[in-house]
């Protein structure tokens, strides 16, 4: 049966065509369009967690109040004791220290004088141990435009716009003018050991890396840090076991209500980026949702082009006593067959295109230039396992909704007047 | 019922006529205040969320235009040293060997971690350039009877759109000032206590600054000792003395 309509279909491409066409296009734009979401919004989420959020992080009840200020006056103090009980209490999860800042960097002449200054948000991470995965996590070596990585105490990394901008060379000595925990004024003298770019306009616009030890140095931060993050093993963002993590933390510092007691944040719970991934979970079924709505009405339409085209063959077989239960059948058998046909192509093709736009990017950066948040400047697709099956269960679904609809008709056909209308 | 209405027209005419203008207010304040040079040792207690700090400097200045700090206390801040000259701003960090020009985003940061900006050390006091001054209504602060003087900014960009000032109406004092953002939203609060007559002029001793956005109980600017219209030596006000 299924060898006889699949000849069918073969002999009579009017009858497959256009649906297969149809399908197989609206199949790999839902490919597309999912795994162009997934890969924007994956990699946004990544890099805030490698960035800024970590999976988890830990700061206290005071910073949490303050926290877009990156203020190191409300930081953690015994931060060595703290990460030791996070280690032992959440051994797959691994914490590092972190201090962010802001202040000023200021560049000398020849008298010693400020030659040029400018605004700097700083980023402080344990990079001479090789043990943190700081360096790999904030792809050092990858985002390392000129110069070298720090490798002793008193050098930084500046970003290359930044370093641009005030003039500042590799090698250059900068001075940098903040305040202290305590809020006193901390200026100290560093050299610039080379130039990053990351590739987020909102980071290269001005922004500086050191290792923790001069941050703690010159922000008198002696065992003190203004945020432990957490990162879980995979790469991905794994909310329940954040959940799960957060939870059992913080019950068990719930009964201190210092103002600096620990309190422990999921990376949803930052930079609004909870509403990123239900938009991102959301977004995935609503394409879905839409491109059945919209893949079967145009296939029923397809379906009763045909059905009409079709209107002499079915009067024909149901004159000659085929059911038409049989019929209905046939049809819709047909549309599967032309589903799973088209889905197929469409898969294909669409993953093929996700695959090269995974692997080489749209380089985006140039319109990102204003933008604030941190978003990555190369965008991706990202295809995931359900990139397999997103586009392919809706495609036959359509398909055969599609006809299902179209083929009511054939239960409207009077048989008395059937040889009336063939005569005709 | 004529008779009445005098009286009330009456007394409203000898209270207008008492009641100064804003803008003369203002003179009055500078007339009280504004010495030609001031001399001074002072300390600032500054209440931070973790601690409360104490920085102990002197200070030179000349005018409205030009002032010269060293601080002296604590360790941490010994040496450092600030030059105003017009509307420019110079740090000496003697750990650093560095003289640094305070301008842009920085003039808005907090000066030693105090509840005072660069940007407040750095205004005209001469409000009147800046403000339009109105008399609102009448108070007390500190058990003196005030004028309370609302001064609305003449140009967009100033650092505060409103400022409402407590003067107090026998000695020509601000007693309390209450600095409002464009939005209508606090921004910081200053009473001024401990006033003494220092060589025929009223001067506040003691004043507290309350940034009302940061936490802390404010920064405490208390002087010590004060000497007005001493002659000073051009050679303070230039970059030369801040190393």
């Amino acid at each position: 049966m299924i060898r006889f309509l699949i000849k069918g279909l073969l002999r009579d491409s009017h009858r497959s065509r256009l649906p297969l066409i149809v399908v197989a296009f609206g199949v790999m734009l839902t490919i597309l369009l999912t795994t162009w979401i997934t890969g924007i919004l994956g990699d946004s989420i990544n890099l805030n967690a490698k960035l800024a959020t970590g999976h988890l992080k830990v700061i206290t009840r005071a910073y949490q109040e303050n926290m877009d200020q990156l203020p190191v006056d409300l930081a953690l103090t015994g931060t060595s004791g703290l990460i030791k009980s996070l280690r032992t209490d959440f051994p797959a999860v691994s914490w590092v220290e972190r201090i962010e800042f802001g202040g000023l960097l200021d560049l000398p002449d020849e008298n010693n004088e400020t030659k040029s200054q400018g605004p700097f948000a700083g980023i402080a991470i344990d990079m001479f141990n090789i043990d943190s995965g700081e360096k790999e996590r904030l792809n050092l070596k990858k985002i390392l435009v000129d110069g070298k990585l720090p490798s002793s105490s008193g050098e930084l990394l500046v970003s290359s716009s930044f370093a641009q901008k005030l003039g500042i060379k590799i090698r250059d000595k900068v001075t940098f003018i903040g305040s202290t925990m305590f809020g006193e004024m901390a200026i100290n003298n560093y050299t610039v050991a080379g130039t990053i770019r990351y590739g987020i306009s909102s980071l290269d616009k001005g922004s500086i890396i050191m290792d923790i030890s001069d941050a703690r140095n010159a922000l008198d931060m002696e065992d003190a840090c203004n945020e432990i993050l957490g990162f879980t093993g995979t790469d991905y963002y794994d909310d329940a076991k954040a959940t799960e993590v957060m939870t059992s933390f913080n019950k068990k510092h719930l009964e201190n209500k210092d103002q600096f007691a620990p309190v422990m944040l999921r990376l949803r719970d930052q930079n609004d980026l909870g509403t990123l991934i239900d938009l991102m979970n959301g977004v995935v079924g609503l394409i879905s949702f839409i491109f059945i709505l919209a893949m079967s009405v145009v296939l029923w339409n397809a379906a009763l082009i045909g059905g009409l085209r079709r209107y002499g063959e079915v009067g024909l077989r149901l004159a000659i006593g085929e059911e038409k239960g049989h019929i209905y059948r046939s049809l819709i058998a047909e549309s599967l067959i032309i589903g799973i046909a088209g889905s197929f192509l469409g898969t294909a093709v669409g993953l093929s295109i996700s695959y090269l736009v995974q692997q080489k990017g749209i380089d985006l950066s140039k319109l990102m230039e204003s933008a604030t948040m941190i978003m990555p400047g190369v965008f991706r697709t990202k295809i995931t396992p359900a990139s397999w099956y997103i586009g392919f269960i809706p495609g036959i679904l359509a398909t055969v909704l599609g006809t299902a609809l179209a083929g009511i008709g054939i239960y409207r056909r009077q048989t008395a007047s059937l040889f009336k209308e063939l005569q005709s | 019922m004529n008779k009445l209405i005098f009286i009330i027209l009456s007394s409203i005419a000898i209270q207008a006529s008492s009641q100064p203008s804003g803008k003369d207010i203002l003179n009055l304040i500078d007339k009280n205040l504004n010495a030609k040079t001031r001399i001074l040792t002072a300390k600032m207690i500054i209440s931070g969320a973790r601690e409360s700090r104490t920085i102990e400097f002197n200070s030179w200045a000349e005018g409205e235009k030009k002032a010269y700090t060293e601080y002296t206390s604590p360790a941490r801040e010994k040496g450092t040293k600030m030059l105003k000259m017009e509307d420019k701003l110079w740090i000496f960090s003697p750990s650093t060997d560095r003289i640094i020009q305070i301008t842009g985003q920085m003039l808005r940061q907090s000066v030693m971690g105090s509840d005072l900006s660069y940007e407040d050390m750095m205004e005209d006091p001469a409000l009147a350039n800046h403000y339009n001054a109105s008399v609102t209504a009448q108070d007390t602060a500190d058990n003196r009877e005030c004028w309370i003087v609302q001064l609305n900014a003449l140009k967009e960009g100033e650092a505060y759109e409103v400022r409402k000032i407590w003067v107090d109406q026998e000695r020509n004092i601000p007693l309390k000032e209450e600095l409002y953002g464009k939005s209508g939203k606090l921004l910081k609060r200053t009473s001024l206590t401990d006033v003494q007559k220092i060589q025929g002029r009223w001067f506040p001793m003691k004043m507290i600054f309350k940034d009302m956005l940061r936490s802390g109980d404010g920064t405490q600017f208390i002087i010590s000792s004060i000497k007005l219209d001493e002659t000073i030596s051009p050679d303070v006000f230039s970059k030369a003395s801040l190393k």
